[in-house]
């Protein structure tokens, strides 16, 4: 890349004498590189403008010879379908409850836990860290068959209680909070301490606002994994009513194979628009502590 | 530990007049201040301990001791000792199974990772204008459902009315019907996988890349070292940690494979993308032999903390060589 520039040159008058040079020569790579990434980012979203016009086109252009991206003609009937097919408002509700309910409880839990692993001196900490973390390892399918037996044994299938209670609280989310509060400055929290305020009020008022955006993070990503989760709610959910939007939109799929395409995409639309619209909310700081918390 | 000797010797006299210290008015012994945090730590640690020990831990425990039994969910479970792990390894359907599985890992692991790398590399660059922008665009295969995403994919590579199909033929590639070929299936679904994922392990490896300090491609520019050696030279064997992360990650993610799977081909044709994850789901809640579903489990376990185990040693140790 570094095409034979006299070293000396270089060092001696860099600013003026580089400048003009390098920019000619920076062009022609920077728009390689942008061109590259441009199709990447295109190829990237296809598939998410394929669900977007697809949703909006007739059945017989769905299924027309040659395919085209955007339908000629827009129409909501298969908006209308995905209710009349699936007792989808239903479904939407479910998926609200239960991944809204397993944030709510994922997310206090993770964060009381995170804050004693974090932030309060008691013996044993260590282990108790690795242990939790040790919990990451397990696949979910290890336990899945038990799971379901002790939800089942509870009395709790199809039932919200039964959806929510084994995600509750995950080695993840304690994990990726213990990170962050270790991070925040040790003196905050004494100085409230020597002030006498107890470890509730500690971690009320001076770790959870101070890690806000670390909270939203992890609230994002709980509610997105469990919004999209397909396996659980398939294999915990005997009644149709009890659903979820993801596992719900699998079962429309008819027995002989044939893809009601239009249907499936207007119910994957809407589906997806929830998680697309807080994402975009909080993209920014999303993307920043994964990227500075993942690794630590 | 250490912070917390310095500080308790400051604390002491300021919290004898403190409205809310109660109990340490007359100077508070070590052991009882020890005693009583451990006490606060149990009491914030509690709610989450509950949840993980009855449905993470005792999940395990009881998964481990049904896989030795014949359990159906009904009646009383018979004690069969190995018989399940017997059957995991002469089981035709079992060892075509593995064979799918890790056929599937060897095609998602490395070019998920090879295109997260590449593309963190590239949206890194100070030089590419609109990061920002491209870096959201990038990052929304992930949040989007593998359900949803694996609908959309086999919709644009359907071989009637598929757009990427017709688009393909366009140039000359007739790829006919990829999720009903015996050798194609598998390939395309583990695709569609890499585009779900690589966003993420792609934030990872940014944050990687921003952690190397620049003076380092400063010196090595002015040695004359190329972009090429610079990345094998100092990007490459700074990584090396990110990279075990990601790969650990990535390997976890091949081996558990499930939705894309179970939406996309149902583990056909002939049973092509058949996997592990797909047989512990059959098994375990299609035809309820949860003592076998169980014991399979146990060995994808092991599989993976072994596989997690043997990657983390051999990218340690390449980390500390360099």
């Amino acid at each position: 890349m570094s095409v034979a520039t006299p070293a000396p040159v270089r060092t001696a008058v860099r600013p003026p004498a580089a400048a003009p040079r390098r920019r000619a020569r920076v062009r022609v790579s920077t728009v390689v590189m942008t061109v590259g990434v441009a199709i990447a980012t295109l190829v990237a979203l296809l598939p998410l403008f394929i669900v977007l016009f697809t949703a909006f086109k007739p059945t017989a252009e769905v299924n027309a010879f040659p395919p085209t991206l955007l339908p000629d003609a827009w129409t909501t009937a298969n908006f209308e379908r995905i209710f009349s097919d699936l007792p989808f408002a239903r479904l939407i509700g479910n998926s609200f409850l239960f991944a809204g309910g397993v944030t709510l409880f994922a997310v206090t839990f993770d964060a009381l836990a995170a804050y004693a692993l974090a932030r309060i001196d008691f013996r044993g900490r260590k282990l108790m860290l690795v242990a939790i973390v040790a919990t990451l390892m397990i696949p979910f399918q290890a336990t899945l068959v038990p799971v379901y037996q002790i939800v089942s044994d509870l009395g709790w299938v199809n039932s919200f209680a039964g959806l929510i209670a084994p995600r509750a609280a995950d080695a993840f989310g304690i994990f990726f909070l213990r990170q962050f509060f270790v991070a925040l400055p040790r003196d905050l929290d004494n100085a409230a301490r020597i002030d006498g305020a107890s470890e509730l009020r500690v971690f009320w008022q001076i770790i959870l606002p101070n890690a806000r955006p670390a909270i939203l993070t992890l609230a994002i990503f709980i509610f997105v994994n469990n919004w999209n989760d397909l396996l659980w709610p398939l294999v915990f959910t005997t009644e149709r009513d009890m659903g979820t939007i993801t596992s719900g939109l699998t079962q429309l799929t008819g027995p002989g194979g044939i893809v009601p395409y239009g249907v499936m995409m207007a119910g994957s639309l809407v589906a997806v628009v929830p998680l697309v619209l807080a994402f975009m909310l909080v993209q920014r700081k999303f993307i920043e502590s994964i990227a500075t918390t993942g690794l630590k | 530990m250490t912070t917390a000797h310095v500080d308790r010797p400051r604390k002491r006299p300021y919290r004898a007049p403190a409205p809310l210290g109660g109990r340490g008015s007359s100077g508070v012994q070590r052991t009882r201040t020890g005693s009583r945090r451990s006490r606060s730590a149990l009491a914030f640690l509690a709610p989450a301990l509950i949840v993980l020990a009855i449905f993470v831990v005792w999940p395990m425990v009881s998964a481990l001791q049904m896989s030795f039994t014949d359990a159906s969910g009904f009646g009383q479970a018979e004690w069969v000792g190995l018989d399940n792990y017997t059957r995991i390894f002469t089981d035709p359907d079992i060892r075509d199974a593995v064979v799918n599985t890790v056929v599937y890992a060897v095609l998602f692991t490395p070019t998920a990772v090879v295109v997260a790398l590449a593309l963190a590399l590239l949206l890194t660059s100070d030089r590419l204008p609109l990061r920002g922008l491209f870096r959201t665009a990038l990052f929304l295969p992930f949040i989007i459902s593998l359900a949803v995403a694996a609908l959309a994919w086999s919709y644009l590579i359907d071989p009637q009315v598929g757009l990427l199909h017709y688009w393909l033929r366009g140039v000359g590639i007739d790829l006919g019907n990829v999720l009903q070929d015996p050798t194609l299936a598998m390939p395309a679904v583990a695709l569609v996988a890499v585009w779900k994922n690589f966003g993420f392990y792609m934030v990872i490896f940014m944050a990687g890349l921003q952690e190397i300090p620049g003076s380092l491609y400063e010196a090595a520019k002015m040695d004359g070292a190329n972009a090429w050696t610079r990345f094998w030279r100092i990007t490459l064997p700074m990584l090396s940690s990110t990279t075990a992360f990601v790969l650990i990650f990535a390997t976890i993610a091949a081996l558990q494979a499930f939705d894309q799977i179970y939406v996309m081909t149902g583990g056909g044709p002939y049973g092509n993308t058949q996997t592990v994850v797909m047989e512990i789901y059959e098994s375990g809640f299609r035809k309820l032999d949860l003592g076998f579903a169980s014991a399979l489990s146990y060995v994808l376990l092991l599989a993976t903390l072994v596989l997690s185990i043997v990657q983390f040693v051999f990218f340690g140790r390449r980390e500390e060589e360099s």
